[in-house]
Parts: structure tokens; C-alpha cells; sequence
């Protein structure tokens, strides 16, 4: 057992001490050293965090460690089962982000600074570490307020641009109001305990009122952090203006730790609460699943599209939780397994396939110099090889099979399906509609990506940029490969995943560890699920197929091939207008949803002076704006504003005034401290 | 063993049928339009001259045109693979349960939409648009349809729902069967592009889905792409046939139980390429905007099926 901890503490120094290279390194160094030693510093320490993770949920070891370095409380880490799965999520995106980071940073030493990039980049990574294995309430806060400040500065990166600087502070502002709901939730759990220790927490007793308001304060707080909405209005804005790394770990991690942080606390700390909890989070779930897909189909910003889809994966996660969380309240363990099995998995698929789409965008952002489809295209004999990891990961986040999107769907679907077994019929009847929701936003999501990829990347560039595009750099690719090869391998390799994630949930709020059956046969039932599939054998059928297509084709049908002009009802020539365009492609589904949209529509005709049937010019514009920030954003900043301005009047200038507040304050502080006797 | 040779078996015959399937179906509506129509093995002879023509790729094609059509056709072969066709239960009932089948699929549509938009033609982009969009409103009725088979089996693998439907013939008079029937029959109507929401026989841009994207395709490929098109007709068939009503379905292996399986399967084969082939002579084709009207009946259609088994559990 000594061995084992003894390892898992190696692997925790070897981590920190990469981060802390890389760090002195981005600081120090100048350079391709300078660069190459923050990236293998990075690199080193998120492969030690990925590999700690992974030992921990082999082996079952829970290291705790007590620090004295911190005042009031000392920093306690502790790594359990769930902390050693978001450590293979931190792990596994910082290490691609890391390598994708030195190729993508080569020629931006012009533009900003990239000793600050490269420090506060190894800076989040450590944080990240460091947050999930946190043992008690100030080194969580601690660690995450770093978190936030250090994705702040990263943001900021390119604060010549407009919306960047705009972009940076709605996500601070959102980000320090979950912050302070967090605090307000700890300090509640800890009730009076001065170590604000997770074990005390657990063993606390807290009177039924206290733990709803706790798990609401939580649910804000950390669905900020996520992107639930209503309070994801930031990460459309923050994450398209970060470089295309740090979207990466913001789109694939940053968020994430919001889940944790809600499981931590909702079944960790509380042990599982009513109901109403799970379907709380449930409906959250499927609410900003259907508004981020929707939201993303209209985008033609590449990376903001990107970002719609991660508050719509999010969504997806939460319905995984809230499921779980509303079995658990019912006393169902296996379909409570089930269900938060389920969440955890698209967590981390969804970190694999966001992170590869984000690295994609980045260097077609490199490349082209723009984020906008409209302008991009034929980009795959340009770009080939970030053509195929853009395709794997668009066929993943598609849940098409057999990749890793599908597994995890499915498992939500099956999670959902079991809904049937619960007592309250007016809960059951509405499982039905969260499946429908899910496969409408499935199929959205399919479309959305066709677009994306299609408009991007097919037919012939529509612009000059795009038709000297040059293919992104071998680490960039390097990046991008190991990302796709990981969609593919927690695809296929999903009855290995499983049970390893049934480790990480086994013990939270009383959930037995018996559980947890997963049969480690190829077919990767899950016990308590109703049905049952196997990715592998997918996988092996589909390229059998395919090859013994192939071969029969080769055998029996014709075998000449000639090149043409693509058809065009006999007009001359071919150019990019001709072509389809991405608000085009989105249309139909535009119209379709047009009362969740809300599309302003300005049309002008210019007419020929002599004649009205003779049309010189015409020009169409249209706008969607989410409604969120003027509905409900701008009326509560009016609010505090308003609250602020009235406050003005108590600082009106004189000493005098402040003096008799303060004597004021002081009497009524003790008058406070003695009316108990 | 003998499972894994009677599947294989099972896939030849749905491969074999299929292309008659859409021939049936042609020739039905040819005679209720007072047509004599082409004889019921026309696409036979249609797939045998395409698989010997050349094929002509767009210059503007990457290799995204040259891979379509095997996805299309690969996954509509690897879900005829768990299709309980004549036999449950099916040695790789495993493997794929109902939304392993519609995501499958899904993959094929996902492939020949790319492939749509590879030429860069205005042709291809607007039948990739139009398909992605019915199929996207498709996805909650197809959803809803499982959950209402699913809570009656206690699992979404096709084997074990066909086998409780076998076991309890009842269930299939009760409400949540005949209205998950009839949503699934209108999104097998908008999945295989059949009229009121796409005409297969049509050329007009304007009223082109499936035939829009496929319009660059010729030879070889056009031959997988339209050979695929009449296996996802024939899925959908067995689909409402065996899951819904799966009477004559064969549970032994003996020869008996299998000829009567086949004769079952053709029987429903032949009563619903009727019932297409009347509505389609019956009905016009849906303006595109429309469209989204009709699969929110057969959503609302749906949502009915899962509420009455529920309640009537």
C-alpha cells in the first residue's frame, strides 16, 4: 500500500515541478528554447497529472497529503475516485494543448507576449491539478479563484483586438458571481468547523433548508463556471478570442471542473439530496443543450460555433448528472450509477473531441487568418491532415458511431430510457420529452457540423485567403492526432472505460460499490441498463464491410474514372459564388425555429431611376441576438447601477461624515457581540 | 454457427430484395396512375448498367466524394446486420440495439451530406441542407418511437423487443403500439424521401432532397448510393413490419418456421409498399416549410405512444 501512495506522490511532484518549469521557463528563457522548454514543461506536467489520474483509478490508492502551507486551514489534497478521473481530463487536453501550443505560438511573438502566455498557461494547468485533489474548502477557493484569474490574463491574450477586452470582463463578472455564491456554499457546509475539511463536511448534519440553499448556491456557482444557461452568456464570448490552445483547455477542462464541482458538493458532500435536485439540474440540461445547438447552428464565426456547442455538451453532461442524481434521490443505485457514469463519460469525451475541434479551428485560423466560413473553403487539399482530425472530431461531437460521442449519448439515452422505473408518474412522463430533446439536439448538432465541415473545408475557397492556405505545422498536427486517435480509442475501447469509471463513482453519497457490474466483455452492457451495444464490434464490422465492398467493386464493376466539371444546367465556368453558403445551409432550420431566433430582417432595393422593374442593387441584412443579455442581463445590470448610484450618496466627501460611521459601526458591533448574555 | 450463416444468409436476401422493393413500390404506383409501368425488376437491370458505366468525378470532389457512398452503403448493410429480418434472436443482437441502428444511419446521412457539398455545386448544397434538416426534425419522433417499444420490451435491442411482442400478441392492438406505428410510418416516409416530403422521381431543383445530393454521382458510386437508398426502404419496412406486428417472425431454426418467416416478411414487404405506393399517388408533395408541420404530428404522434403505454403499463 506504501508503494502505491508512494507513487501516486512521485507522480504528483513530477507534475508540479513540470508546471513549475514551464513557468520559469516562459518567464526566463528567450526564444524556440524559451518556447520549447514551457511547452516540454507543460508537457511533462500534464503527462504526470495523466498519468497520476490513471494509476489512481488502476489501482484504487487514495493518497492524502496535508501541506501547511496555506494560513487558517493548510492545503489538504486528497485524490478519491473522482478526483483521479478529472485528472486524466486535465491531463490528457493540457498535454495535446501543450504540444499544440509551441507550433501554434511560433510566429505570434510579434503580437503579444508570449512569456505571460506560456507562464499563465502552465499556471492554469497546475491550478487545475491542484483543485481537483483539494481536500478542504479554502484550498478548493483558492485554487479555483487562480483558475479563473489565470483563463482572465490568458483571454486578455490578444487585447488588441475589439471584442476582447468586453469579451474578458463579462467573464470575469460572471465567473466572481459564482465565485461568490461558492463561498457563500462552503462557508454554509462548513458550519463552524474551522479545518473546512471535506470529511467534516460529510459528517456534518445540516438541517434540510440549509442543504437546499447550499445545493442552489452550488448549482450556480459552479453552472457559471460551466455554462449552464442562463449564465453562459460569456463563454461565447471569452472562448473564440483566447488562442486556439487555451479554447481548448477552456472548452475541454476549465468548464468541466464546474461539473465536479457540482458533483463534488451535490452527492459528495451533501450525500445526494430530494428529488427535485436532479431534476433541477436535469431540465438546466436539456434547456441549454436545445439553446446552445440552436445557437450554434446560425453561427458562422467557426470558433464561436465551437462555443455554442460546448454550452450544448454541457447541457448534455448535466442531463447525465441530474438523471443520476434523480435516481439516486429515489433509491435506484444501479440506474444512479448509470446516469452519472454517463455525465462523467461525455465529460471527457467531450473534452477529447472539443479540444481536437478548437485545435482545428486554430489552424485554420492560422492559416486563413479568419474565422468566418463564409470565407473559408476547399480547405482540404490544403490542410489534409487538419481536414481528417476536423472531420473525426466533427463525426465525434455528431455521436456518430463508433466514435466517443455516440458511446456516451447513448449511455445518457439508456440513463434517460431507465426514467421508466421511477415511482412518481408526473417525473416519469417527463423523460420522454428529455429524450426527445436529446435526439433533437443529436440531430441539430449532426447538421450543425455539416456545415461546419462542408462549408469550411469542401468546394473551392471563397476567398483569396483561403486558396493560399499552408498546412498547419507538425506539432500543431501532432496535437490535433492525439486527440483524434483518443476519440477513436474511448469509442472502441469503451467496455474499458466503463469500468474504470464505475471506480470513480463507487463510494460517493452512499452509492455501493456493488453497484457497480459493468461486464468487461466486448459487449459493453451495463447492468440496469435496458439494452445493450458494442462499439468494438461495430467498429470491426463497418471496416469489414467496408473492405469487402471494396474488394467486390474491384472484382465486378467497371473500373475507369474520369474527371469533369461539376454540373451546372450548361453554364460556362465555375467560381465560388456559385457555390452553397453557410447561412444558406442553415435556413430551412432558421425558419423553422424562427420564434426561438427572432431574426431582424432588413431588406433594401435599389431601383433603376428610369424604371421600377429594373433592380440595380439589393441589400439583405439579418441579425439574431441571443435575447438572454438584453432581457435579462441588461436589466440586472440597470438594477446594479441604479443600487450603486443611490449608494453614491452615502460617500459624500466629508471626513467628518466617515468618522461618525465608523463610531457607529463600532457601537453596533459591540452591541452585537455582547446581546447573547 | 448456424446463427452467424443465417444472418449472413438474412443480409444476401435483404440485399437481394431491396432493389425489387423500390421496383414494387414504382410499379404499383404506376398502375394506380393507369401506367403500365416498368416491370418490377427495372432497378435490376438499373444497378447492373451502372456498376458497368464510368463514373465522372467533379474536379472540384475531394476524396470525401470518393468515400460517400461506401458509408452509405457499408451502414445500411451493417444495420441490416441487426435487423431481425426472418430469425430472432440474432447471434450479433449484441452488438446494436434501436438507436445503434437510427445512429448508424445517421452516419450514412451524415457522409452523403459532405458529399453533397464536395463539388461545389448550388445543387448539392441545397439538397444537403434540405436533408439535414428533415433528418434533424426526424430525430424526437424516431426517439419517442423507441421509448414506447422500449418500455414495453424493458430494452431497446431489436431482439428482445420482437421477442416480447411475440410473447404478449395482445400488446399489438394496445394504443401506444398503434400510434408509435403510425409516427414511424410518417418518419419513414421523410427518412426514405418518399412523397409528401421528397419525390424520388423528381429532377427540379426546386423540389429535390435526396436526388439533389446524389446529383453529381454517377457509375459505380450512383449504384452503391442508390442501392443503400432501397436498403434503408427495406429497413424501415422490416422495421414497421417485425417490430410492430412481428407475427411469422421465426424464433427456431428449423426449415418451417424459416419459409413461413419469409413468406411473412414478404407478405408485409408487399402490404406496405402498397400502402406507400397509394399515399404517394394520393397525396402531393409537401412544400419544404411544411415539412416541419407533418413531423410535429408524428412527434405529437409519438408523444401520445409513450404517454398511453405508461399510463396503460
Amino acid at each position: 500500500m506504501t508503494s502505491l501512495l508512494a507513487v501516486a506522490h512521485q507522480l504528483l511532484g513530477v507534475a508540479a515541478s513540470g508546471y513549475a518549469v514551464g513557468v520559469l521557463a516562459a518567464l526566463a528563457a528567450r526564444g524556440t528554447a524559451g518556447r520549447a522548454l514551457t511547452a516540454a514543461g507543460a508537457l511533462a506536467g500534464a503527462t504526470a497529472t495523466l498519468a497520476l489520474g490513471l494509476w489512481c483509478l488502476g489501482t484504487g490508492a487514495t493518497p492524502a497529503l496535508e501541506l501547511p502551507w496555506l494560513p487558517l486551514t493548510g492545503m489538504a489534497l486528497r485524490i478519491d475516485g473522482l478526483s483521479a478521473f478529472f485528472l486524466v481530463v486535465v491531463g490528457l487536453t493540457g498535454a495535446a494543448a501543450a504540444v499544440y501550443g509551441f507550433g501554434y505560438t511560433a510566429h505570434e511573438g510579434a503580437r503579444y507576449s508570449l512569456r505571460l502566455l506560456g507562464a499563465t498557461l502552465n499556471l492554469l494547468l497546475l491550478s487545475l491539478t491542484i483543485q481537483v485533489i483539494a481536500d478542504n474548502a479554502l484550498t478548493f477557493l483558492l485554487t479555483w479563484e487562480v483558475m479563473s484569474l489565470a483563463a482572465y490574463v490568458l483571454v486578455l491574450t490578444e487585447h488588441d483586438h475589439a471584442g476582447t477586452v468586453r469579451a474578458a470582463n463579462w467573464y470575469l463578472g460572471v465567473t466572481h458571481a459564482g465565485f461568490a455564491a461558492l463561498v457563500a456554499a462552503f462557508l454554509l457546509l462548513s458550519a463552524g468547523d474551522p479545518a473546512m475539511s471535506f470529511e467534516g463536511m460529510r459528517a456534518a448534519v445540516l438541517p434540510s433548508p440549509v442543504r437546499d440553499t447550499v445545493f442552489v448556491l452550488a448549482l450556480l456557482g459552479f453552472g457559471a463556471k460551466a455554462g449552464i444557461v442562463p449564465l453562459h452568456v460569456w463563454l461565447p464570448m471569452a472562448h473564440p478570442v483566447a488562442p486556439s490552445h487555451v479554447s481548448a483547455l477552456m472548452s475541454g477542462v476549465v468548464i468541466k471542473m464546474g461539473v465536479y464541482g457540482l458533483l463534488r458538493i451535490s452527492l459528495d458532500l451533501l450525500g445526494g439530496g430530494p428529488a427535485w435536485w436532479g431534476g433541477v439540474v436535469l431540465g438546466a440540461g436539456v434547456l441549454s443543450a436545445l439553446l446552445g445547438v440552436l445557437y450554434a447552428l446560425m453561427e458562422h464565426d467557426l470558433k464561436r460555433l465551437l462555443a455554442y456547442h460546448s454550452v450544448e455538451n454541457v447541457g448534455i453532461i448535466f442531463m447525465g448528472i441530474g438523471a443520476g442524481l434523480m435516481f439516486h434521490s429515489y433509491g435506484l443505485p444501479a440506474l444512479a450509477t448509470l446516469g452519472l457514469v454517463a455525465g462523467l463519460y461525455h465529460t471527457l469525451n467531450h473534452a477529447c473531441f472539443k479540444g481536437l475541434l478548437f485545435l482545428g479551428a486554430g489552424s485554420v485560423l492560422q492559416a486563413t487568418s479568419t474565422r468566418n466560413m463564409e470565407e473559408l473553403g476547399g480547405l482540404i487539399r490544403r490542410m489534409p491532415r487538419t481536414a481528417l482530425c476536423f472531420l473525426v472530431g466533427s463525426a465525434a461531437i455528431s455521436a456518430l458511431p463508433p466514435l466517443n460521442g455516440f458511446v456516451s449519448e447513448w449511455l445518457v439515452f439508456q440513463a434517460l430510457l431507465g426514467g421508466a422505473a421511477i415511482p412518481q408518474p408526473e417525473v416519469t412522463l417527463a423523460m420522454p420529452l428529455a429524450v426527445a430533446m436529446l435526439a433533437l439536439t443529436s440531430g441539430l448538432a449532426v447538421a450543425c457540423f455539416v456545415k461546419a465541415f462542408g462549408i469550411t473545408f469542401l468546394a473551392l475557397p471563397r476567398s483569396a485567403a483561403a486558396a493560399v492556405a499552408r498546412e498547419a505545422p507538425p506539432t500543431m498536427q501532432l496535437g490535433m492526432a492525439i486527440l483524434a486517435l483518443t476519440c477513436l480509442a474511448l469509442g472502441v475501447g469503451a467496455f474499458l472505460v466503463v469500468p474504470a469509471l464505475g471506480v470513480a463513482i463507487a463510494g460517493l453519497g452512499g452509492l455501493p460499490a456493488t453497484a457497480v457490474r459493468f461486464s468487461l466483455d466486448i459487449s459493453g452492457g451495463i447492468s440496469g441498463a435496458p439494452g445493450e451495444m458494442s462499439p468494438a464490434l461495430m467498429a470491426v464490422g463497418l471496416i469489414v464491410l467496408g473492405g469487402v465492398t471494396w474488394i467486390a467493386l474491384r472484382l465486378l464493376a467497371d473500373r475507369r474514372l474520369r474527371v469533369g466539371e461539376t454540373w451546372g444546367c450548361g453554364r460556362v465556368g465555375q467560381t465560388p459564388r456559385m457555390e452553397y453558403t453557410a447561412t444558406a445551409f442553415a435556413e430551412p432550420l432558421r425558419r423553422v425555429f424562427a420564434e426561438v431566433y427572432r431574426p431582424t430582417e432588413d431588406l433594401s432595393i435599389d431601383f433603376h431611376p428610369a424604371s421600377k422593374y429594373f433592380v440595380q442593387s439589393i441589400e439583405y441584412r439579418s441579425e439574431i441576438h441571443p435575447w438572454f443579455e438584453r432581457r435579462l442581463y441588461a436589466p440586472a445590470l440597470r438594477l446594479v447601477r441604479m443600487v450603486a448610484h443611490r449608494a453614491r450618496a452615502l460617500q459624500a466627501g466629508s471626513v467628518h461624515l466617515y468618522l461618525a460611521y465608523m463610531m457607529v459601526a463600532l457601537l453596533v458591533l459591540l452591541v452585537a457581540a455582547r446581546w447573547p448574555q | 454457427m448456424t446463427g452467424y450463416v443465417l444472418e449472413s444468409a438474412q443480409v444476401v436476401l435483404a440485399l437481394v430484395l431491396a432493389p425489387g422493393l423500390v421496383g414494387l413500390v414504382r410499379w404499383m404506383k404506376a398502375r394506380l396512375q393507369g401506367r403500365r409501368g416498368a416491370p418490377i425488376w427495372q432497378p435490376y437491370l438499373e444497378l447492373r448498367k451502372l456498376f458497368a458505366k464510368q463514373v465522372v468525378v467533379s474536379e472540384n470532389a475531394s476524396w470525401i466524394f470518393h468515400v460517400a457512398p461506401f458509408g452509405v452503403f457499408v451502414t445500411a448493410v451493417a444495420v441490416t446486420l441487426l435487423l431481425p429480418l426472418l430469425t430472432v434472436p440474432l447471434p450479433l443482437d449484441p452488438a446494436g440495439d434501436l438507436l445503434a441502428v437510427v445512429y448508424l444511419l445517421l452516419l450514412g446521412t451524415f457522409f452523403l451530406a459532405l458529399a453533397g457539398l464536395d463539388p461545389g455545386s448550388a445543387f448539392g448544397g441545397m439538397g444537403s441542407s434540405r436533408e439535414m434538416t428533415v433528418a434533424a426534425l426526424a430525430e424526437p419522433t424516431v426517439a419517442l418511437a423507441i421509448f414506447a417499444l422500449a418500455l414495453g420490451a424493458g430494452s431497446t435491442n431489436l431482439g428482445q423487443i420482437v421477442a416480447r411482442t411475440l410473447a404478449d400478441p395482445l400488446a399489438v392492438i394496445s394504443p401506444g403500439h398503434l400510434l408509435g406505428f403510425a409516427a414511424l410510418f410518417i418518419v419513414m416516409l421523410a427518412e426514405t424521401g418518399r412523397l409528401p416530403v421528397d419525390n424520388p422521381a423528381t429532377h427540379l431543383e426546386l423540389t429535390m432532397i435526396h436526388e439533389a445530393m446524389v446529383l453529381e454521382y454517377s457509375g459505380r458510386y450512383l449504384a452503391l448510393i442508390e442501392w443503400a437508398a432501397a436498403l434503408k426502404l427495406l429497413v424501415f419496412f422490416t422495421l414497421l413490419g417485425n417490430l410492430f406486428i412481428p407475427w411469422g417472425v421465426a424464433t427456431t431454426l428449423t426449415p418451417a418456421s424459416l419459409l413461413m418467416a419469409a413468406g411473412a416478411l414478404l407478405v408485409k414487404l408487399v402490404v406496405l409498399a402498397g400502402a406507400v405506393a397509394v399515399l404517394e399517388t394520393r397525396v402531393a408533395k409537401l412544400r419544404l416549410f411544411r415539412v416541419p408541420e407533418l413531423i410535429s404530428a408524428s412527434f405529437v404522434l409519438g408523444l401520445l405512444a409513450v404517454t398511453s403505454s405508461f399510463l396503460l403499463r
